[in-house]
């Protein structure tokens, strides 16, 4: 562990970014590493499936005679 | 590197998934697929489901028809406070109040008949609790929640009270009497 | 740069301590452990009331503390914590400052008042509501403000997490994706951001109400909405809880994940389906459809349990795999009896994880199944269950991480190191009996929140089997069990905070850093080479396996258990 504080303390000396990017990054790892989308998602879904629909029903709920 | 560093591959994505692991998900989502039909599955073929069925009431509407059926088929009174115990025909409309701190009214059914059970509260929330059966069913305030029971053993139950509502919650039970024809 | 300054270098795990988030973790997890000694207090005090025998408790303090026992441990014991590790995931794992501590500080003095408002609204005595304020019982307007303020607090203490993810990003602290534990942090603060926004879309209503500004709040409606609340609290814990396990895994062992690919996209199944599952709770109420409640309660087709399944693989299979690379490798469980088990970090994780699939997750799921929830719900089965998961698992994975927390983050030795060893063993049998025992007194009827299931002096009392009284007695010794197990996590955790010795190491430095820029990756075939080939290695983990297959086992059996008991209940439909 101590070799990742020695790495960190190299800083930017340590290698440049650019010469391993050479590879795409799929399109389902862009979407694990972007929190704000992932919140999206995980705000919507159950919005929708648990909440909007749940409200619905209980609104659309008949009157008793 | 370990779970709390970042990945050292920049693109993890294309990893092969160790077989363990990819044998591991498949039997487990056979078992979440199967576990899933089984409640469809259920609604067709099983005998204990709940219906869909349920009304926006009111107190006074509710206790109008719990009132008119006690009238009507009205057998005894049991206790000190005279609670009504009710024998309505089979095949009829039940009506049970939930109020504090009381299940009325009191509830005669045959055995082997079918019932349409109404279930109401006239102000919070409770829960009917049929003993020794172990039925659950939340009751609101405000939604008449219609069940058909069809009680399959003659005996002597208790329906007790097991959502919370207030202080004297733990007083709130009422007797149902389950008799041969 | 002045806040660069602000860095030291952690000598146990190589990670740069941004200090400012060190203050806010450290003040959160002492929050956090007050909140637990109280709600520890009152566990004792309402187990001994619901032992039959005992009965110590006259019923309006019964009902009075078990909503303060509710709302202490539930919400504040375990969100406090829970923010701590927030900022620990994504300030310290990522070697960046934390966004807007001032900021963080706001939210976590916001959660305070909220916490002690609500509390002081329970122990006047006019709100005995239960954890679950259900309307329309009132309680005094303080309970629901108390609440909202909390739940604004820790909204913005996710957002604070959420700004130093970016910041992390654009400061290139790190390179690539965050570390796997953060990703499960992230997670946990989606859920949250999601729960939050569901407590104030009824709990703000409701304070107006109690207040007079609004007629009446639908008690349908509040159930619905609150339990996307309440339940997806819940669900906060379980991906702050195997967030936990993978680092301890990590600390511990070294140990790596098996597939980053896999356990992401296992918490990505929490994100999208964990808390549709609000439904189980709604499964008996009247007006909401099968349909409804077929597709919340199963998650989509059980995908979050799918996703249970895989950590609860992936973690222990981890660890097989780093103690096979030390050199256990006889027989199939060589790796597990070497493991570390007097070590409380690990025997905690351990246990936590065990507990809550085994005990915990199996019961969650037969519970949440549309129409098993008849013969369970509102039954003390119900307790059982969550206590299963939310303290054997999450409450027992906190105290096992607390006890590297302790050196790590508060930079002092745990005291009483042979009790330390003990009390996660003495918590976890006390709990699991506890939990065992309430599912098999729930399955017997009794009631849960119930003051008296003797029914004294009522002509029309229910008279319970005695089985019922039996596992209700052994429930409270558990319960007692666990509660000293609690006390001596507490007083360890105390004594060591105040008292305990000062680590002084030489590797203790302030580090400078320039903003920004992490190490380069390593070449891949390295790292692989290194690491990663142990686990892509067929049946790497033939142990885990072996456990996996016996835990469906007990799954399946169980499962059609409960439904040969609910064929032969009173036909319904």
């Amino acid at each position: 562990m101590s070799e990742v504080a020695r790495n960190n303390a190299k800083g930017p000396a340590a290698g440049s970014h650019e010469d391993i990017e050479d590879e795409a990054i799929p399109a389902m790892q862009h979407l694990l590493d972007n929190p704000f989308i992932l919140l999206f998602l995980g705000v919507v879904v159950p919005t929708v499936l648990y909440v909007i629909w749940g409200v619905m029903e209980i609104v659309g709920i008949p009157i008793a005679k | 590197m370990s779970a709390i560093q970042p990945p050292e591959e920049r693109v993890w994505w294309k990893e092969p998934i160790a077989p363990i692991e990819i044998t591991w998900i498949l039997i487990a989502f056979v078992w979440c697929l199967f576990m899933f039909i089984m409640m469809p599955y259920w609604h067709i073929f099983g005998k204990q489901n709940l219906a869909n069925e349920a009304y926006r009431s009111t107190p006074e509407l509710f206790t109008a028809k719990a009132q008119a059926m006690v009238d009507k088929y009205k057998v005894r009174e049991e206790t000190e406070q005279a609670i009504p115990v009710v024998r309505p025909p089979a095949g009829s409309d039940v009506y049970l109040v939930a109020r504090l701190w009381q299940w009325w009214p009191l509830l005669e059914l045959e055995e082997g008949q079918t019932y349409r059970l109404h279930l109401m509260s006239l102000d919070w929330l409770h829960g009917f609790s049929l003993q020794p059966e172990n039925i659950n069913i939340q009751v609101h305030p405000g939604y008449e929640h219609i069940l058909q029971v069809q009680p399959n053993r003659a005996g002597t139950y208790s329906i007790i009270c097991n959502e919370y509502c207030g202080i004297n919650h733990h007083t709130m039970a009422a007797k149902l009497y389950v008799v041969k024809k | 740069m002045a806040l660069n300054r602000m860095f030291r270098a952690c000598p146990m795990t190589g990670l740069k301590v941004h200090e400012p988030t060190e203050a806010l973790i450290k003040a959160n997890a002492v929050a956090a452990v007050v909140s637990l000694a109280v709600g520890g207090v009152l566990a004792l005090l309402i187990t001994l009331t619901r032992w039959p025998a005992v009965h110590l408790l006259p019923p309006d303090w019964f009902y009075l503390l078990l909503t303060a026992h509710g709302l202490n441990m539930l919400i504040y014991w375990i969100i406090f914590f829970e923010v701590a590790i927030l900022y620990f995931g994504s300030s310290l794992l990522l070697g960046c400052r934390l966004a807007t501590p001032r900021v963080a500080w706001f939210a976590f003095w916001l959660m305070v008042l909220g916490a002690l408002m609500n509390n002081y609204a329970v122990f006047r005595g006019d709100s005995s509501v239960m954890f679950t304020s259900y309307v329309p019982m009132p309680a005094h307007p303080t309970f629901y403000l108390g609440l909202i303020l909390f739940a604004v607090g820790a909204l913005i203490a996710c957002f604070v997490f959420f700004g130093t993810l970016v910041i992390a990003k654009e400061e290139r602290t790190y390179n690539g994706s965050v570390p796997l534990v953060t990703f499960g942090a992230l997670t946990a603060a989606i859920i949250a951001v999601f729960t939050i926004a569901s407590g104030a879309i009824i709990l703000i209503p409701t304070f107006m109400w109690s207040i007079g500004l609004v007629d009446s709040v639908d008690s349908l409606m509040y159930r619905t909405i609150y339990w996307a609340f309440g339940h997806s609290a819940q669900q906060i814990n379980v991906s702050a809880h195997v967030a936990v396990w993978y680092t301890v895994a990590a600390i511990i062992f070294g140990a790596k994940p098996m597939s980053e690919k896999v356990s992401r996209m296992a918490f990505l199944l929490y994100i999208l389906f964990i808390t549709i599952a609000s439904a189980h709770h709604l499964l008996t109420d009247p007006g909401l459809t099968s349909n409804w409640k077929i597709l919340n309660t199963s998650y989509a087709i059980y995908l979050a349990v799918l996703a249970s399944m895989v950590h609860g693989l992936t973690v222990p299979g981890a660890i097989e795999v780093a103690q096979r690379k030390k050199g256990y490798t006889r027989g199939l469980f060589e790796w597990l009896r070497k493991a570390p088990w007097g070590n409380p970090v690990f025997s905690g994780m351990f246990m936590s994880l065990v507990g809550f699939g085994f005990l915990g997750g199996i019961s969650g799921v037969i519970l949440g199944t549309e129409q098993l929830n008849i013969i369970m719900h509102n039954t003390i089965y119900v307790p059982g269950h969550f206590h299963a998961t939310v303290v054997i698992g999450t409450t027992l994975a906190f105290m096992a991480i607390t006890y590297f927390v302790l050196p790590a983050i508060f930079r002092r030795e745990v005291s009483f190191t042979k009790m330390a060893q003990w009390q996660p063993y003495i918590f976890g049998i006390g709990m699991t009996m506890l939990a065992l025992f309430m599912m098999g007194a729930g399955t017997l009827g009794v009631p849960r929140r119930h003051w008296d299931i003797s029914f004294s002096g009522n002509p029309m009392g229910y008279e319970f089997p005695g089985a019922a009284y039996l596992m209700m007695g052994l429930a409270s010794i558990g319960g007692v069990l666990a509660v000293v197990g609690g006390a001596m996590y507490v007083l360890i955790v105390v004594h060591s905070v105040f008292l305990g010795k000062r680590i002084e190491t030489p590797g203790f430095e302030r580090v400078r850093m320039r903003e920004g820029y992490a190490p380069a990756m390593q070449p891949s075939g390295v790292a692989l080479q290194a690491h990663g080939s142990a686990a892509h290695h067929a049946w790497a983990a033939p142990g885990t396996f072996t456990l996996a297959v016996v835990f469906l086992a007990s799954f399946i059996l169980y499962y059609f258990v409960n439904w040969k008991y609910l064929a032969t209940v009173w036909p319904l439909k």
